[in-house]
């Protein structure tokens, strides 16, 4: 009766082991769930409840416009200053928003991790999947803008769901390695703060990348989310030059990251419940 | 070959003590002890090169462990604090990786270290349910057939649809050990997580780990609760200080841990009042090697007169550790003893019947007479004895507020048993 039972082999920590997305699938419904709970609990006990989503980019796309378009004249590559810079919020928003997430994400489930086994990659991958409702209600805003300045994207719309995927895998990325970094050094919590805001100032958010000069774009290329922020513009304002180098670039900066990212954090991840 | 369930082979986990108190690094240690380095070999060679440092500062929680149970056994894992008991379960739950060693289980676990895991004080009982079913490791079909059961057993029905926050700890309780209970996986590892919760409820849970253990599923349950464990399991495994010093039948093994934890009875030296000098004082169960309730015990004095004793006399008091007398027997209501030479080891004591007392730790109180001259001598020590816990009514664990005396009883004819 017992001979069909799987195993379950018990083993001191390898070096190098396997990144397991078999067992993540199995454990899918897990991730349904706690992406659900921190949904579902995050605007819990606010007056203002989701609003919150959209207030966020809201108000820093006035702030942006006031200093920087008004007062200070950056330049918009002639699209209206307020949506160029909404636009740029967005992707940077989810970005940001899943990185802190997860960032944090595994010295907040400390109660879990000690008392009970699951993949440990469950937790910082749902925590960036949280930041993509909130994206998906502050786009309704943004569609309300396009309408009206009169901006109606074109066919480029197709490549959203693919920048947006894109924007999530960077963040989890970097999640990864920052949330198990996280477990053993605490200074990362206050860390990831001022790297947020710092990274914010590397990506053409509240400036276009024309104003860039020639000879730094290349550098400036290596941060995944100047591919994304660019990518979005083309794909919604309908800007004529393709950014399809810098999305490569992108792409190729985000595998990367991830894939070490994903090595780093299964190797530690045998040693988070002992030393979380 | 038989149904092998889980085998464990030289487990053995090392923990750091020391050196990093803080449960997590920061990052100016690590630097500081980059830095401290060179000069601390420096140091080291200084001193001879001595390599114990190193050893010191580790302690292993677990030390070369190896067992094998069978599919279908319910075991009980017994130990002191520290000896390594919910170290072994966190290793077979695949929380942590041992040091060393290899351990292999087959089919599904499941295990409750803590009750309600996860739970999310804002989320209502029903959500509460499949989050923690999930981090459970059951899949949402399988808590969709359960659900009615769990909330069932949780007593909750009223209250479903409430944030689990306005719940009363022991709503929370039930609700949070319904849902592990209901775990299908084939092995099942429980730590102490049953003390919670009133008494009703302690029962519930027993009887429901009973039914689990009934199923043909493999359990491993810690506890401290030596009622439980007797009742609950089959089989016992004692560890100590990280090894694992006996695996066998399980009120032998219980018997044989309570006996090593038992505080010694006899002493070094003699106990002197101006008469006697005595020398032992030992209670001891006629049947086994601990005494338990409602055995029949022995009390033995052993002293010797410095005079002739021409009317010996012996009055033995128990007391409760807070020195509550709670009963007594003095000889003389039962025999005129022979007089006792001076000088000449003498002994003198009872058979006690049927020992009344709830489990738990006693003193004995002794008087030592010589009615002949009116001598009433007390002895300036109280001895002290264990009364093993077993399930005295039942399988739960009897605390203070059922006093210490046990009764005999059964309940009246007409009314029907509960589990019959």
């Amino acid at each position: 009766m017992n001979t069909d039972l799987s195993v379950a082999h018990i083993d001191p920590p390898s070096s190098w082991p396997a990144i397991g997305l078999r067992e993540l699938w199995d454990y899918r419904e897990l991730l349904y769930f706690l992406t659900w709970r921190d949904i579902k609990v995050r605007y819990k006990q606010t007056v203002l409840g989701a609003a919150w989503a959209v207030i966020q980019p809201l108000f820093m796309m006035l702030v942006f416009s006031l200093f920087f378009g008004r007062l200070a004249g950056v330049p918009s590559d002639g699209i209206p200053y307020p949506v160029f810079t909404f636009c740029g919020l967005l992707p940077w928003q989810l970005f940001a928003h899943s990185l802190t997430q997860a960032s944090n994400s595994l010295v907040g489930s400390q109660n879990l991790i000690t008392k009970v086994y699951f993949p440990r990659l469950v937790v910082p991958i749902s925590a960036v999947l949280g930041g993509v409702v909130d994206f998906a209600v502050a786009f309704i805003l943004l569609l309300g803008m396009l309408l009206y300045y009169g901006i109606v994207p074109g066919w480029q719309i197709v490549a959203l769901p693919g920048l947006m995927l894109l924007a999530v895998m960077a963040a989890l990325a970097v999640g990864l390695w920052l949330s198990a970094l996280n477990v053993q050094y605490r200074d990362v919590r206050y860390t990831i703060s001022f790297l947020v805001q710092f990274w914010l100032f590397a990506t053409p958010v509240a400036y276009p990348t024309s104003i860039v000069p020639e000879k730094w774009r290349v550098v400036y290329g290596l941060n995944p989310m100047v591919g994304v922020v660019d990518g979005f513009r083309w794909a919604l304002l309908g800007k004529p030059d393709s950014p399809v180098v810098s999305i490569l670039t992108s792409a190729i900066v985000v595998v990367l990251l991830l894939t070490c990212g994903l090595y780093y954090f299964r190797r530690l991840e045998q040693q988070f419940a002992d030393i979380v | 070959m038989s149904n092998l369930a889980i085998r464990c082979e030289g487990l053995s986990k090392r923990y750091r003590i020391g050196g990093y108190t803080d449960h997590y690094k920061v990052l100016r240690d690590v630097i500081s002890d980059v830095a401290a380095a060179p000069f601390r070999r420096l140091k080291s060679a200084s001193r001879n090169g001595n390599s114990n440092g190193i050893e010191n500062s580790y302690i292993w929680a677990l030390d070369d462990v190896s067992f094998e149970i069978t599919a279908g056994e319910v075991v009980g894992i017994i130990g002191r604090n520290g000896s390594g008991k919910t170290t072994l379960l966190k290793i077979l739950s695949r929380i942590t990786k041992p040091t060393r060693g290899h351990a292999e289980i087959h089919g599904r676990v499941g295990s409750l270290l803590e009750v309600g895991t996860g739970f999310h004080p804002e989320l209502s009982g029903r959500e509460n349910i499949f989050l923690n079913g999930a981090i459970l490791g059951m899949r949402k079909s399988e808590i969709e057939r359960k659900f009615d059961e769990i909330v069932a057993f949780a007593e909750v029905e009223k209250f479903i649809d409430t944030p689990v926050k306005r719940y009363s700890s022991g709503m929370y309780v039930r609700l949070a050990f319904g849902v592990a209970a209901h775990m299908e996986t084939e092995v099942l590892l429980v730590d102490e997580v049953l003390a919670v919760g009133d008494a009703q409820f302690q029962k519930k849970c027993f009887e429901k780990m009973r039914e689990i253990g009934s199923h043909g599923r493999t359990i491993l349950f810690v506890s401290h609760n030596m009622s439980a464990v007797r009742s609950i399991c089959k089989e016992a495994v004692i560890l100590e200080r990280g090894k694992l010093v006996a695996q066998g039948e399980i009120d032998r093994t219980v018997d044989q841990y309570l006996s090593r934890m038992s505080l010694s009875q006899s002493f070094e030296q003699a106990i002197e009042t101006n008469t006697f000098s005595v020398t032992s004082v030992e209670v001891s169960s006629v049947s086994g090697a601990v005494v338990k309730t409602f055995d029949p015990v022995q009390v033995r004095v052993q002293f010797v007169p410095k005079s002739e004793i021409r009317d010996p006399g012996l009055y033995v008091s128990f007391l409760t550790m807070d020195s509550r007398r709670l009963t007594g027997l003095d000889l003389k209501d039962f025999v005129t003893s022979a007089p006792l030479p001076a000088g000449e080891p003498a002994e003198l004591g009872f058979t006690i019947e049927s020992l009344p007392l709830m489990p738990g730790t006693y003193q004995v109180e002794i008087h030592l007479k010589d009615m002949a001259r009116h001598l009433i001598e007390f002895v300036p020590q109280t001895f002290q004895f264990e009364v093993a816990e077993t399930e005295v009514y039942g399988g739960r664990k009897l605390d203070g507020w059922f006093g210490n005396v046990g009764l005999r009883a059964q309940p009246l004819e007409n009314i029907s048993r509960k589990d019959a």
